[in-house]
């Protein structure tokens, strides 16, 4: 426990979010710590989820931008995703699934250490686009794939 | 036991990084069948990844992400020996971490 952290927590404790004030590390300035994005995590509008992490949803469709994933996922429980993109001065990856209950699966804040490629593995509900978008440059770009859910994976 | 298990692999001057995390990933939207008490929301919100004690990335998940997570990235300028070291925080405020090194 250093001070930073006291600092912290009473700063966070004020705003009401004490959820995100785990992890000492999270004090540290730096672009990729910023807390838990929670208002781009809440719409069940796909722009709205955009808006609320970038300001903006104005994104530019890219082929530098690819999305491994299955065509038809049977178990909508465990759907792989993977995100690879060519273009440089990545800041960050989302990966959204447009029809969603809450459309933004994913975001992953980069620094320029590592490559601009990110895989796991999400659960959909039913058929939908999932789309890749690409913070790179400060402009949004944006990939997508229709993937085909047999069994959904939410709720049950 | 740690919740996390990383294997991290140079190959040239990238370490390709995979980790899988135990975790129940629970969206909140679940009844339990038996008494029909919805099962409470609990996930991992935060997974802060770091190489030689830098952080590189930090993945922000929703309950959307599938249970005992997988998580996969490629560090850049890495070689064997380095540290790779992933924490994460779930949004009950639990949290843990594991360190590996670049084999």
């Amino acid at each position: 426990m250093n001070m930073k952290r006291r600092v912290f927590l009473k700063g966070t404790l004020a705003s009401g979010t004490v959820a995100v004030a785990v992890g000492a590390g999270l004090l540290t300035s730096g672009q990729v710590l910023a807390a838990w994005p929670e208002s781009a995590f809440g719409p069940r509008s796909f722009s709205e989820a955009l808006k609320n992490l970038h300001k903006s949803d104005n994104l530019s469709a890219s082929d530098a931008i690819e999305i491994e994933a299955p065509d038809i996922a049977e178990n909508g429980m465990v759907v792989p995703i993977t995100v690879k993109t060519s273009l440089g001065n990545v800041e960050s990856i989302q990966i959204l699934v447009e029809k969603g209950n809450s459309p933004l699966s994913s975001s992953y804040d980069m620094t320029p250490a590592v490559a601009g490629f990110v895989s796991t593995r999400i659960k959909m509900g039913q058929t939908s686009d999932v789309v890749a978008v690409v913070k790179s440059g400060g402009k949004l770009y944006s990939a997508r794939k229709e993937v085909k859910v047999t069994i959904g994976g939410c709720g049950g | 036991m740690s919740t996390i298990r990383i294997r991290a692999r140079v190959q040239g001057d990238v370490a390709e990084v995979r980790a899988l995390i135990r975790h129940p990933m629970e969206t909140g939207q679940r009844k339990d069948k038996k008494t029909g008490q919805a099962i409470p929301a609990h996930f991992i919100q935060q997974v802060k990844c770091e190489h030689n004690g830098k952080d590189v990335m930090t993945a922000n998940w929703s309950a959307s992400i599938s249970t005992n997570p997988y998580l996969a990235f490629d560090i850049k300028g890495a070689k064997a020996g380095d540290k790779v070291k992933l924490s994460w925080t779930d949004n009950t405020g639990k949290s843990d971490a594991t360190e590996a090194n670049v084999g």
